[in-house]
């Protein structure tokens, strides 16, 4: 241990299973009863999960576009490490919705080597998608991210941290485990919200800007979904509504803090009452997809 | 508003404990707007891999280190007394980390 050859030598002395790779990493969904819990009707958990997890899947490929373009290396790898969570998230949501009904998965050619939860987000358009809208929007600059990060994680994680207690175990095991990454998510955005406004002219001039543009968006995160009331009278749910409150007494901190005024904005309206969770999305939806889906696509037996 | 605006970020050095009983051990640099981000990149850039359960950071300018001119009168004398070293002991297996 004296002499370093690596600085992580220092850290790890010999003990190598302390290391990457796989190792000694908590696996979620070990150990979890996959059964539906009496009462859960396996298309309605599809459907929500399917909201919880186009919602992390979406976000989480808008912030992989982040990469090698964030104003640091220090905040390219902290994106890159949130977009890394929010993925996580979504590959555990999209498993357990093929799970509860094998029916939401797209059909591949037989023999296709592709996990159902691939297929579910490589092989759906954009109107099967089920994500709110703020997920999807194109990124601007650094403070819109900021913004986007900080109203996302505040509302995701007070639907998380009720989820915990769903009734279906692997709901609860992801709940569980995705608390504790968007607690650090809604730090750092948070934080970042904070110096931008109380920054230069020019960082709380795009702060403002990016606030303004996003908020439009940001009520129907916390707007229920007639599946979202179900599961939640089912015990295996939220009901979003149920935490806005909650949500807005953290984002208003955050506002008052950073001396900045919540925007007067109304919402962006649907189509006949439509919105993102119905599969409404903005046009920017299916320019995304193209991208995000355009290799698995080519190749439907390609092994990865 | 802050009229202090700078072209760069401060540098801050960075201090990773493995885990419980070890040293913070130094292992590298990162760049922040202030100390309490500093505190978020540090686990970002060198904790993404189960290396630690404490991070310390540090501006590098409140650092004081010694100069390689003084490398001769600062470390050379102790190079010749090796009955300050203890290897004339045996270490038992069970003391750990030596």
């Amino acid at each position: 241990m004296d002499d370093h050859e690596s600085v992580y030598d220092g850290l790890l002395g010999s003990d190598t299973s302390h290391w990457a790779f796989g190792h000694d990493f908590e696996d979620p969904l070990a150990g979890v009863d996959t059964t539906l819990p009496e009462g859960v009707d396996g298309a309605e958990l599809a459907a929500y999960c399917l909201m919880l997890g186009d919602d992390a899947l979406v976000l989480s490929h808008r912030i992989s576009e982040w990469c090698s373009n964030a104003p640091d290396l220090e905040d390219d790898i902290a994106l890159a490490n949130i977009a890394l969570d929010l993925l996580g998230q979504a590959r555990l949501l999209l498993a357990r919705a093929a799970a509860a009904d094998p029916g939401v998965t797209p059909t591949l050619p037989a023999g296709s080597p592709v996990p159902p939860e691939d297929a579910l987000a490589f092989f759906r358009d954009a109107g099967q998608f089920r994500n709110a809208r703020i997920m999807e929007v194109p990124n601007g600059d650094f403070a819109h991210v900021v913004t986007r990060v900080l109203l996302v994680s505040a509302a995701r994680l007070a639907i998380l941290e009720r989820l915990t207690a769903s009734r279906d175990h692997v709901l609860a095991a992801v709940a569980a485990k995705g608390v504790k990454e968007l607690t650090y998510h809604r730090d750092y955005a948070g934080r970042w919200f904070l110096t931008l406004a109380q920054g230069t002219d020019e960082s709380r001039r795009r702060l403002l800007a990016a606030l303004d543009l996003l908020w439009p968006l940001y009520a129907e995160m916390l707007a229920s979904h007639p599946v979202e009331v179900s599961m939640a009278a089912a015990g295996a749910g939220v009901d979003p509504s149920t935490v806005a409150d909650e949500v807005d007494v953290v984002l208003e901190q955050v506002f008052a803090m950073s001396g900045v005024e919540r925007p007067d904005r109304q919402p962006l309206a649907g189509v006949r009452g439509r919105v993102g969770r119905h599969g409404l999305h903005t046009e920017a939806m299916s320019l995304l997809l193209a991208e995000m889906q355009v290799v698995a696509r080519a190749h439907p037996e390609g092994r990865w | 508003m802050s009229d202090d605006v700078r072209a760069e970020w401060p540098l801050y050095e960075v201090f990773v404990r493995g885990k419980r009983g070890l040293n913070h051990v130094h292992v590298g640099s990162l760049h922040a707007p202030d100390d309490e981000m500093a505190v978020r990149h540090a686990r970002d850039v060198y904790t993404r891999r189960n290396e630690g359960v404490s991070i310390w950071v540090v501006r590098a300018d409140a650092i004081t280190a010694s100069s390689p001119d003084e490398k001769d009168p600062l470390f050379a004398p102790s190079g010749d007394k090796v009955y300050r070293h203890p290897t004339f002991y045996a270490i038992p297996d069970n003391v750990p980390h030596m």
